[in-house]
């Protein structure tokens, strides 16, 4: 055979045609290692959308958690001498009816409201990690038992159970998380059986079972880590429609009671003056506003980092 | 000499990643003459479907990227075509035959419509009328019952009649190029030897020239006219099929051979140590220095690592890149292949 | 033959298939392997050859018949004796993605059997043992920390049988476990399948579609149809004589790597394809593509013929 290209051979000398023993491994890896939650931190950081998002709900946080502790206003002390007060140097977000400062309010409500934000998207999903892991991994009748209780549930319309949940339990933040984790569980119940049952039979779950691995290590150890990424983004799509939820009772009466506060409850009250005084409805309801944008956004971008079609 | 209908020059195809740039595809060239069979031999990851289905225009881009090279079709630049002038190539001049014909075939729809909608898309032919060219197409291609067919949705049918209805969809507007893209890898071996079997009817009826990819040396045996081996994204040697099966010049291609155990001769062999290449091809996204193969390569030496080894060409066309074949090398004694066809230099 | 190590007695495994229909996948198979043996078990897809080897190592529960191992019932163990037995007996999974678990560095995932069977207390003694696991496969340690998805085929497969490996086992259950890898990692794998045998005198079930594959490395090989065992040989005397019409036209269909060869053989292509498992008519069940079959395969269901030499084969016309 000749050479038929020419010119690669310029500078080889007849040493360099002495057989060596490759001391190189053809097992090396030359990309950088990368776990799977620091690619999707990776591409979360570099999605800009996430950031602002993320940004936003950080700087509420930070306000939700700091402002009222550095007003010089409490939230529930009335003052009848500066009712209705528009937003001012002394008051920045104005007063209410009774004289208390809304700066003070708004930050004390957004507590309640981020608060029963999460535990109304945390709630339902470990209740239906519990029922539906164990109805998808055991199979049998413990599922058709379980299943069959859902299936009876979720004919029952939402805003019937959440009102007689209500009446019952009476107001406050943890009675809503609890009617919203009592009505939410079935949804994420079925998803979690679903997901566990295509992940019971997986290979690598079946390998652990060759190795004698329980079933509670199958669960906790294998099948529920694959689960988990898409969980959390179960959960941030969820706090939106809790906070929501929230301001609905409240605005309906059924939720936050005065002189606790949340935004729901401050948009109610603030509803009934809005010809007279806009900025009493008008600044809940923006901050409402935007965090739900902004938790939705969020979501939305984790689905996006976490999926691994996207991985490359 | 035939007519050559395919012309690809020095072709580089790139995928650009947040890491950094993939080199798929490192400088390739070959031609396809008309009614000829071409296999692209290589492992999973060396550049050989990157190859097709860059011909095809088939590639997103952006991450894919041609980055030198050019495809003749005909005498006809295909490369810088847009994704509309391609429209006019792909089905009618050429199609594709995928590995799995689940995800390839449309599930929401009946297999005919399918049929019907490529038919009709190159040839002004009625509704009628393309029913019956699809009837007779399904029935070419040995579907038991192709007017039950017709009405059927593709998962209600077997592995092997999908493939077939796959074989009949790339077929129908009669191109002059069939690339088959692993059509048999995912069939079990009786089916494979069916479809096989008709692939290689349909070429002779209809004379159309095939680009079969794939890993399985026992399938190109029975298909191939010429061969190229590719790894690394670089065609590593080329030939007639009985130049590479039997006098195979690159250490890689031995490798391939070696690790075929024989179904056919003697079972002496039986229970012996596989001939088999050490470790795992190089990362495209880091391509290495020198020979691509060397650090799997037994036979590597010091030129390997310092320079990519040139093209070595004989007489007949049969090409190798490898250092060994460079006059200052010792001459290798391959540990497969059988007869050294007389007047051929080299190793 | 050696003692063997693993009998299979009339093993069944039915699975529904709605309205009162059953998927009979494994349907009475009875075989044994011989300790430090390999037995190949060749057949298409959805012959039933996965469901044997999920039941023996107990994934699935058999519908009937039993498994021994050493003498012993599987059927008849304990919970404590159960999680014994799946130190002697392990399994290589088919598919080098999905069997390794995506949140587990490679070598936790090794590491994982010694720590359900509390081998290895200590620690620096078992990072010890994954690292030498994972040299005796042909990685090394660096890559202990890695994550399978940074790994190619065969290095994931080779981590799946250094998992294997973990708990020195006895027997291992091989599912198909080159058939997604590349020609030349196939036979790595291969080799170092076989390297392990003559080392830890391991007893392998090799689980194929593969049929060069099996002929080199079976010592017994068992065909399987729909179920059913059709022929059961030493792999040479199969693979030069073989006695079943399926069989035959198995080994006919696949293609040789010799262009000369091929030219100068003429095949004997087995037509149409396997016939729907649920509920299969009565007689023998190759009995549709059978291009020999009397009237009496359609009625009789043909049994096991012992054809002299250790070599069975279940059809009417022998």
């Amino acid at each position: 055979m000749t050479e038929t290209t020419k010119g690669a051979a310029a500078g080889l000398t007849n040493e360099d045609f002495q057989p060596v023993l490759s001391e190189k491994s053809a097992d090396v890896i030359v990309r950088p290692s990368v776990s799977y939650w620091a690619d999707v931190l990776r591409r979360l950081k570099s999605d800009k959308v996430a950031m602002i998002s993320f940004g936003v709900i950080f700087v509420i946080a930070l306000f939700a958690i700091f402002a009222p502790m550095f007003s010089p206003y409490d939230y529930e002390t009335t003052n009848l001498k500066a009712t209705n007060l528009a937003p001012c140097a002394e008051h920045w977000f104005g007063t209410d009816q009774l004289g208390r400062d809304l700066w003070a309010r708004v930050w004390v409500g957004a507590r309640v409201s981020l608060f029963i934000g999460l535990g109304g998207a945390i709630a339902p999903q470990l209740a239906g990690i519990l029922i539906g892991g164990v109805s998808g991994y055991f199979g049998g009748w413990v599922d058709m038992v379980i299943m069959r209780i859902i299936d009876i549930g979720v004919c029952i319309p939402e805003l019937v159970y959440i009102t007689l949940m209500m009446l019952f339990m009476g107001s406050g933040p943890m009675a809503i998380i609890l009617t919203i984790g009592m009505v939410g569980w079935m949804g994420s119940a079925r998803f979690i059986r679903g997901r566990v049952m295509q992940f019971k039979n997986r290979e690598f779950v079946l390998a652990a079972k060759t190795q004698g691995a329980s079933p509670l290590r199958q669960i906790f150890r294998y099948i529920l880590p694959n689960i988990l990424g898409q969980q959390v983004v179960s959960i941030t799509a969820a706090i939106p429609g809790a906070i929501f939820m929230e301001a609905y009772l409240s605005f309906i009466g059924l939720g936050i009671k005065s002189p606790m506060t949340s935004w729901g409850q401050l948009s109610q009250v603030g509803a009934s003056f809005y010809r007279v005084h806009p900025y009493q409805l008008f600044i809940p309801g923006a901050l409402i506003s935007v965090t739900i944008l902004a938790f939705y956004l969020f979501g939305n971008c984790l689905r996006d980092a976490l999926d691994p079609h996207l991985r490359d | 000499m035939s007519e050559r209908i395919l012309e690809v020059r020095d072709l580089a195809v790139s995928f650009d990643t947040y890491a950094g740039e993939v080199q798929a595809v490192r400088g390739i060239h070959f031609h396809l003459d008309r009614g000829e069979t071409l296999a692209i031999v290589g492992e999973s990851g060396c550049g050989k479907s990157v190859t097709v289905q860059t011909i095809m225009k088939l590639l997103p881009s952006p991450p894919a990227r041609i980055k030198s090279g050019s495809i003749l079709y005909q005498g006809e630049e295909l490369v810088g075509k847009s994704d509309k002038e391609m429209e006019n190539y792909r089905g009618k001049e050429f199609s594709m035959i995928f590995q799995d014909s689940m995800t390839s075939l449309n599930p929401t729809m009946r297999v005919g419509k399918q049929l019907c909608e490529g038919i009709r898309k190159h040839q002004r032919i009625g509704a009628e009328e393309a029913k019956a060219v699809a009837v007779n197409m399904l029935r070419e291609v040995g579907l038991p019952n192709p007017e039950k067919a017709f009405r059927q949705y593709p998962h209600t049918l077997s592995g092997g009649m999908r493939q077939r209805v796959m074989i009949a969809m790339a077929i129908a507007c009669s191109p002059k190029i069939l690339f088959a893209d692993e059509p048999t890898t995912a069939l079990d071996v009786t089916m494979q030897a069916q479809i096989l079997d008709l692939m290689n009817q349909l070429k002779a009826d209809t004379g159309a020239a095939i680009i079969l990819i794939t890993h399985d040396l026992g399938v190109v045996a029975q298909m191939a006219d010429r061969i190229s081996v590719m790894y690394a994204g670089e065609i590593v040697e080329s030939g007639t099929a009985a130049e590479v099966f039997y006098n195979p010049c690159h250490p890689y291609t031995w490798g391939l051979l070696g690790s075929m155990p024989s179904i056919a001769g003697s079972s002496r062999q039986a229970k012996e140590e596989l001939l088999s290449i050490p470790g795992t091809p190089p990362d495209l996204f880091a391509p290495p220095a020198g020979c691509a193969f060397a650090a799997r390569c037994s036979y590597c030496m010091k030129a390997c690592l310092k320079a990519d080894p040139p093209e070595f060409t004989a007489d007949d066309g049969h090409m190798a890149r490898c250092w060994l074949l460079d006059g200052r090398a010792a001459p290798v004694t391959p540990p497969v292949g059988r007869k050294a066809p007389a007047g051929k230099e080299g190793a | 033959m050696a003692a063997p190590l693993i009998q299979v007695e009339n093993l069944k495994k039915y699975f529904p298939a709605g309205r009162k229909q059953l998927l009979k996948a494994v349907d009475d198979v009875s075989f044994s392997i011989g300790r430090g043996t390999t037995l190949g078990l060749v057949g298409e897809s959805g012959c039933g050859k996965t469901t044997i080897g999920r039941t023996i190592l107990g994934i699935y529960e058999p519908d009937g018949g039993r498994v021994l191992y050493d003498g012993a019932d599987l059927a008849k163990l304990n919970k404590a004796q159960k999680k014994a037995m799946t130190r002697k007996m392990q399994m290589v999974f088919q598919d080098p993605y999905a069997s390794l678990n995506p949140f587990f560095t490679v070598g936790e995932i090794i590491e994982e059997g010694l720590l359900i069977h509390k081998l290895y207390p200590d620690k620096a003694q078992r990072r010890e043992r994954v690292y030498g696991l994972l040299e005796l496969v042909g990685l090394n340690r660096e890559h202990a920390n890695r994550f399978p998805h940074e790994f190619s085929g065969g290095q994931r497969q080779r981590v799946g049988i250094a998992r294997a490996l973990a708990l020195e086992p006895e027997f291992l259950v091989c599912d198909e476990a080159i058939s997604a890898l590349d020609v030349s990692i196939q036979a790595q794998v291969v080799n170092m399948l076989m390297q392990f045998q003559r080392e830890m005198s391991l007893t392998y079930l090799f689980i194929t579609h593969d049929l060069s594959m099996v002929r080199h490395i079976a010592d017994q090989t068992a065909v399987m149809y729909m179920g059913k065992m059709v022929e059961y040989a030493d792999t040479g005397e199969l693979y030069s004589r073989p006695a079943h019409p399926y069989t035959i036209g198995l080994l006919s269909a696949v293609p040789a790597a010799d262009p000369d060869y091929q030219k100068s053989h003429q095949r004997i292509h087995l037509q149409g394809e396997v016939p729907s498992p649920i509920n299969p008519k009565p007689g023998c069940r190759f009995c549709g593509r059978c291009s020999k079959a009397l009237p009496r395969c359609a009625e009789e269901e043909p049994v096991l013929k012992n054809l002299g030499g250790g070599h069975f084969a279940a059809c009417h016309l022998l």
